[in-house]
């Protein structure tokens, strides 16, 4: 509309002295960055998608650890508490009781001894971000239940965290699946608190809200007893791409 | 009195003229607070390690979120001020590249040999990603906050805006931070209110020129529109 007294360079031909007459090249800008964050609020999802794919491998080699910085492929820290809780190595236990035959406390050290299992495995958040190729390592949850013998009364299994609130759940037969872990490490660290440390359940095949983060007990119960978030009407059997209503690629 | 001196072509090499007046000064100084704070706490929330070091999410999530409910808030009170007529034309005149301005951003260029008005093409750039941020931000923000009308896709594509505005903001913010403080006399302008007549003449002509030509005119007719 403003044109007259613009040469094709948008540079003004006119002059005042400033630039009120000048190309409105600010005004422009501003238009254009208030568009692309609508855009961006639209086509998000396919783009950070697209983005974990293409810089994730690149940034997985960053050794100086900036990259962890930038906003692909990342955790996105949860808590159902006003604080993320703390325990160190040396204070935590993993108490194991209810339907078993010995009920056990398991130290840092005594998970650490156990025979330990990593996977390479997508994390698959309910509310849509997914983290590609992580890799989890610990000791698998049906080794820990054969430590301590579950009866026959156990049917399944109830996890408490030592945030003091969430709790989460498994069938039995799901808790003996082999990518199942009670996990202390987290792409070759030593699990940290944000991401649920020193130890958490860590259920491959689940939504992330299934791994319930600062493990404290392993109850085994007679039945399933819904956890947290399943009793905000989340999916007790939080298969990923098979609940929830989403039809995510299983991880 | 410093908004006087800068009429008239003559005078002292130090003598104070006005750049920016008490109202532009408030804006930008609480703007600029909340910005500070929005960008600690941001960075808390979004880095694990600073998170772990310094605790109370809920705490800092609320003291973001309330910060960024009120970011826009000086910026729409002083626009609307029947004194924010400085304010309103500074706007205007960032919102407008002058002759010469689109080949100052270009590398290599001899800067000094491009007369400029009240701001150079670089304030102007910052200006309009800063201000147009605060919006993205307020919106994206909004909807991670209040969440539960959104799809899955919107809040993922909401807290994809947000979090790389936020790394923009971080560079943008930087930036001027360093500009400003590595020229004392251009930080005075924002801090005091004043810059000497010598900065204004050797690094704004354009500006120097028009408000000491004619104090009457054009500078202190709205033309905004025009």
């Amino acid at each position: 509309m403003r044109p007259p007294h613009e040469d094709p360079e948008g540079e003004a031909v006119v002059g005042d002295g400033d630039a009120r007459r000048g190309a409105p090249v600010g005004r422009r800008l501003f238009l254009t960055l208030l568009g692309l964050g609508g855009a961006g609020v639209v086509f998000g999802r396919q783009v950070s998608d697209w983005m974990e794919r293409v810089l994730g491998p690149i940034t997985a080699r960053d050794g100086t650890g900036l990259s962890s910085l930038l906003p692909v492929g990342r955790f996105r820290i949860y808590s159902v508490t006003g604080d993320l809780p703390s325990r160190s190595h040396a204070q935590y236990t993993l108490k194991v009781h209810g339907k078993v035959a010995t009920p056990t406390s398991f130290s840092y050290a005594d998970l650490r001894s156990m025979p330990p299992t990593t996977l390479h495995k997508d994390f698959q958040c309910v509310t849509g971000w997914r983290v590609h190729s992580v890799e989890w390592k610990g000791v698998r949850l049906a080794d820990v239940l054969d430590r301590v013998g579950v009866t026959a009364e156990g049917k399944a299994l109830r996890f408490t965290s030592f945030d003091g609130e969430y709790t989460e759940s498994l069938t039995l037969e799901q808790a003996r699946r082999s990518d199942v872990l009670v996990a202390y490490e987290l792409e070759g660290d030593p699990l940290s608190g944000e991401h649920g440390g020193p130890v958490r359940l860590y259920v491959a095949p689940m939504y992330g809200y299934k791994s319930c983060k600062w493990l404290e007990t392993i109850e085994v119960t007679d039945h399933v007893v819904p956890g947290y978030w399943e009793r905000e009407g989340y999916d007790v059997d939080g298969w990923v791409g098979r609940s929830n209503g989403r039809d995510d690629s299983a991880t | 009195m410093p908004a006087d001196a800068g009429a008239g072509g003559g005078g002292a090499a130090t003598d104070p003229i006005e750049r920016f007046d008490p109202l532009e000064r408030a804006v930008h100084w609480t703007t600029a607070a909340c910005f500070g704070i929005l960008m600690a706490t941001g960075a808390v929330l979004y880095i694990g390690q600073l998170e772990v070091l310094v605790g109370n999410r809920a705490l800092v999530r609320t003291i973001h979120v309330y910060t960024g409910l009120l970011l826009a808030v000086p910026l729409l009170v002083g626009v609307l001020q029947r004194r924010g007529r400085l304010l309103r034309r500074d706007l205007g005149r960032l919102s407008r590249f002058g002759p010469g301005e689109a080949r100052w951003l270009r590398p290599g260029v001899d800067r000094g040999a491009i007369p400029l008005g009240k701001f150079n093409p670089g304030q102007k750039l910052n200006a309009m990603f800063l201000g147009s941020a605060i919006f993205v931000m307020l919106a994206t923000g909004s909807i991670m906050h209040w969440f539960m009308p959104f799809s899955d896709d919107v809040r993922t594509g909401a807290t994809f805006v947000h979090d790389w505005w936020a790394l923009g903001i971080w560079l943008s913010v930087t930036a001027h931070v360093y500009l400003a403080t590595s020229d004392p006399v251009a930080l005075r302008g924002m801090t005091r209110g004043v810059v000497t007549r010598a900065w204004a003449r050797s690094k704004r002509p354009r500006w120097y020129a028009a408000i000491t030509a004619d104090p009457e005119a054009p500078e202190d007719q709205e033309r905004l529109h025009s």
